[in-house]
């Protein structure tokens, strides 16, 4: 067992892990946050995508012991408060999601993309996702959902 | 009281009531779920396609901290073999069903043949890893129409030949004579290969046993919770079917793979009954593909007839349907009565037969997938559509024109057994496509392009599908052979605070249900939508239900729920006249409102009314209190969605490689009470649909490996490789349900996959090339350019 402090949406955590332990089982079991999902055991499916320091991840192919000391932020820390990110909202508005299970993954991928590219085109939104599957939507909602958030975001950094 | 007019709300596109729990991580799906005690599964699986299993030693795994039990098949005889609930009709189906865990022989790749329990997942992982067993090898048939010919490996006794049943439909008398007159005739070897339904979320199911009443609770990624109850009590275990609770939690998507009754659910409850403790048991993804059911996989030759100048005269089809190493729940059903009772499309063709043989395999189970039948019947009639005017040098539009089914014609008999086609309006839905396509400047700019090296192509796909296939009457024992019935049921309470709670056996998984439901619900009895609650997915609590497949949740189920509110709606006006001290025969049920004929000022709502039951001190002579209705709807006849595709393709000639430039979809689905619900339910159809047209093949390997059992090897397409959707509708109508409605969530997989094949042929027209295998892959796409 390893001792690792992690802080996962602006919570300290302390917990004892086994060295091996992949870091959504740390945050889905061990702390109950179970909004960040695993859709697949070769890291193609994105549904497990969080941020450690700001930067996306697969925590499905993430040691927990490789966020020690590390921000983790989770689809349950995105909102600020009852007021939710732009992509939330997009992904709401533009029917982004149907069954919902890559939701919490497509949205971290996507705020990691916003903040790399503020105003992709539909291309660069479909390429800034490729990480990331969705079997439900075709993606064409998605794609909407993304742009929502982008106009969004660039009109409140405007104003 | 409240006077103003309430907006409708069906026919909106209002945003999900679903989403804002998914959008924030704070859904429940099966691997969420954690209770007190629970132990969790890992399953020792057959490396083997078709083996012997000679020994199997645990003592090692058993040894290891935290390791609870191993069990094997032999230790759970006293528990049936999964159920087989699909009979197809009127022939003998052999019937070999899978038991919890495989005794004696192995079938497949990845059939289970130990669970390890442990207390936590990763102990349980390391501890299968020790489990020793060894097999015998036996001989492997992967491929449906091998598995037929002499000298082929036996998998089952009972069926020699591994043939599960041989079925027809048509009139094969009457189509030889087509052919024998036929001016024209076109044939071709037609496979729709083998997908694998890759719902992102895989399948699961934990189990707790009250040892004091003898209950069990599931909770299970199911698509149908009441029919697993069935199924699992009355046909596996042996036990009263109130003994079970079935739970289907959030579902994150299922496409048909989770409708069926699968090994981890009787084994979970098994276990959970033997040790006293909770037991969890969740697929990783590669379980998913080797041992959850796949789809199509038939092996079809395929012929056409006509006249010269583009009269379809004659169909003719024989298909080799590989139902796996075992039946799944509703495996025969799907390559009979729908797929060869739908063939003819949308065409009035004179004389159609099919024959259908379904055969055994060392391959996982074959079961509905998104479309179930009806993509494989609209993949084949389309694509000899095209071969056919190809041959008599005709536009494929108008052959389509020609030969399309005519709005007077309707209700249509196709002569395949399948029941009349309720209405439909085929011309519109095509002139719109075109229309939006650009049809009739593309031949030009297609010459134009060819010119300058560019090789475009443009596809058609004319498509009719069955949606909430009924009655029971047809479908059930006495007709198809499917072992139920396929009614619908809905419970609608009015509580005295005026609140609407509605239970449903219809369940969403994506489909947006609770939010189409309370929409319908809303307007019907004329309350707030917030006020509206839909609750579903747990046998205890909702009314007897087949659950959610085969776009039958708003035709049935929405139905069911209507009925209900139509009986609400009687009782009220009742209420209403003895509170207004009126006759019956003049009370107005509108708006929410109930008021005498010409006297709307002095009305009761449906919240007075209700409060009025519930607190029940006067009440008309004989009246029960509370507004409370159950309905069980079994419809008089499926409905028929219909439309047009088209899509727009350019062929890298130098590299094999396929863009897809443009996907037009026009679709008719009869009245649409959500439109950016039905939009959504579209555009995923068409991409999962047109993937098997570009990517997707489950592929075994002769030893009955499977080659394609990762996300890594699978193409499921990411967002890259899906194209932009235009889409946009008719509206007919169904005459079938009182909303008018048809079904929409399996119709763009059903119109795209040939949508798309038959542009990529159409660009390779110069080359010669009439025909190609899916998937479009750039290899297969620069062979048949260089005749490879």
């Amino acid at each position: 067992m390893t001792t690792i402090s992690v802080t996962v949406n602006g919570k300290q955590y302390t917990h004892d892990v086994e060295p091996r332990t992949l870091l959504v089982h740390f945050l889905r079991e061990q702390l109950n946050l179970t909004g960040t999902h695993i859709g697949c055991d070769t890291s193609q499916c994105g549904a497990c995508v969080v941020h450690i320091n700001g930067v996306s991840v697969k925590s499905c192919t993430t040691l927990a012991v490789q966020a020690d000391g590390a921000q983790v932020t989770t689809i349950e820390g995105l909102a600020d408060g009852a007021t939710l990110h732009p992509l939330q909202e997009g992904f709401w508005e533009k029917h982004g999601l149907q069954c919902g299970y890559c939701t919490p993954g497509m949205i971290m991928a996507a705020a990691d993309l916003l903040k790399n590219n503020p105003n992709p085109s539909d291309d660069e939104i479909r390429h800034g996702l490729e990480g990331n599957l969705c079997r439900c939507t075709g993606y064409e909602n998605i794609v909407k959902a993304v742009r929502y958030a982008a106009d969004k975001m660039s009109a409140a950094s405007v104003s | 009281m409240t006077t103003e007019i309430k907006e409708r709300i069906v026919g909106r596109s209002i945003k999900r009531r679903e989403d804002p729990k998914l959008i924030t991580g704070k859904g429940s799906y099966i691997d969420d779920i954690k209770l007190a005690g629970m132990l969790h599964v890992a399953l020792v699986r057959s490396p083997y396609a078709h083996a012997t299993i000679t020994s199997i030693d645990a003592r090692a795994a058993l040894a290891m901290p935290g390791v609870v039990a191993v069990f094997t098949g032999a230790d759970m005889l006293d528990i049936n073999p999964l159920p087989c609930a699909w009979a197809a009709g009127r022939v003998k189906n052999n019937v070999n069903t899978p038991r919890a865990l495989a005794v004696g022989t192995v079938r497949h790749v990845g059939e289970a043949v130990a669970m390890v329990l442990a207390e936590d997942r990763y102990i349980a992982r390391d501890a299968a890893d020790l489990v020793e067993v060894e097999y015998d090898a036996l001989p492997v048939v992967v491929d449906a129409k091998k598995a037929t010919e002499p000298g082929a490996p036996q998998l089952h006794e009972n069926a020699p030949q591994n043939i599960v049943m041989e079925w027809d439909c048509g009139d094969k008398a009457k189509a030889d004579a087509a052919f024998a007159s036929a001016e024209v005739t076109v044939a071709e070897p037609i496979i729709n290969q083998r997908l694998i339904p890759t719902p992102m979320e895989t399948r699961g199911a934990i189990t707790r046993y009250d040892e004091a009443t003898g209950e069990f609770t599931v909770w299970m990624t199911s698509q149908a919770p009441h029919v697993m109850r069935l199924l699992l009590t009355a046909f596996v275990f042996g036990i009263p079917e109130t003994k079970l609770r079935c739970i289907s939690p959030n579902v994150g998507g299922g496409f048909g793979q989770k409708i069926f009754c699968y090994n981890d659910m009787a084994f979970t409850m098994w276990a959970a009954r033997k040790l006293g403790r909770p037991v969890k048991f969740v697929e990783d993804r590669s379980e998913n593909y080797k041992a959850s059911t796949h789809g199509r996989d038939h092996i079809t030759d395929a012929e056409l007839a006509g006249t010269k100048d583009g009269r379809i005269t004659g169909l003719r089809v024989k298909t080799y349907a590989n139902l796996g190493g075992y039946l799944s729940t509703i495996a025969p059903g799907i390559p009979t009565t729908l797929y060869g009772r739908i063939l003819s499309g949308v065409y009035k063709i004179p004389a159609a037969y099919c024959h259908v043989t379904g055969v055994y395999t060392n391959t996982a189970m074959v079961d509905a997938y998104r479309g179930a039948g009806r993509p494989e019947a609209s993949y084949l009639i389309e694509r000899m559509i095209d071969r056919y005017a190809g041959e008599i040098g005709m536009d494929p539009a108008e052959v389509r024109r020609k030969n399309f089914i005519q709005p007077e014609d309707f209700p249509y008999d196709n002569g395949l057994g399948m029941l009349p086609y309720d209405s439909g309006n085929y011309e519109p839905a095509l002139d719109k496509a075109l229309a939006m396509a650009g049809y009739a400047d593309f031949r030009t700019a297609q010459a134009e392009a060819r010119q300058n090296g560019t090789y475009l192509g443009l596809g058609i796909s004319s498509y009719v599908e069955v949606c909430g296939v009924a009655p029971s009457a047809w479908v059930g024992l006495a007709g198809e052979g499917w072992g139920a019935g396929l009614f619908e049921s809905a419970n609608v309470r009015v509580h005295l605070t005026g609140k609407v709670a509605v239970t449903t056996g219809s369940l969403p998984h994506g489909q947006g249900l609770e939010t189409t439901f309370a929409q319908v619900v809303a307007d019907e009895l004329g309350v707030p939508y917030d006020d509206v609650e839909i609750q579903w997915g747990d046998t205890q609590g909702t009314p007897f239900g087949y659950g959610t497949y085969g776009s039958r949740s708003l035709t049935v189920g929405g139905t069911a729920i209507k009925k209900s509110l139509d009986k609400i709606k009687e009782k009220a006006k009742k209420l209403a006249a003895h509170m207004l001290e009126a006759n019956e025969a003049d009370i107005v049920f509108e708006d929410g409102k109930a008021y005498v004929k010409g006297s709307p000022d002095k009305a009761k709502t449906i919240g007075e009314i209700a409060l009025q039951a519930s607190l029940a001190y006067s009440l008309p002579a004989g009246m029960e209190p509370f507004l409370d209705e159950t309905s069980y709807y079994d419809p008089p006849n499926c409905t028929f969605p219909f439309g047009t595709h088209i899509s727009i393709v350019e062929v890298d000639i130098e590299t094999g490689r396929i863009a897809l430039k443009r996907y037009i979809a026009v679709d008719d689905c009869g009245n649409q009470i959500n439109p950016l619900i039905v939009q959504g339910q579209i555009h995923g159809g068409i991409v999962q649909g047109l993937a098997q047209a570009l990517y997707e093949r489950a592929v075994y390997d002769e030893d009955g490996q499977l080659l394609s059992g990762t996300l890594m090897d699978y193409a499921i397409p990411t967002a890259e490789m899906a194209p932009h959707i235009e889409t946009a509708h008719t509206v007919t109508p169904s005459p079938v349900n009182p909303l008018g409605v048809k079904g929409a969530g399996e119709a763009g997989t059903i119109a795209s996959a040939q949508c798309v094949m038959n542009a990529v042929i159409d660009a390779l027209a110069p080359f010669g090339v009439k025909h190609m295998q899916m998937p479009a892959t750039p290899e297969r796409v620069w062979k048949a350019i260089h005749g490879a």
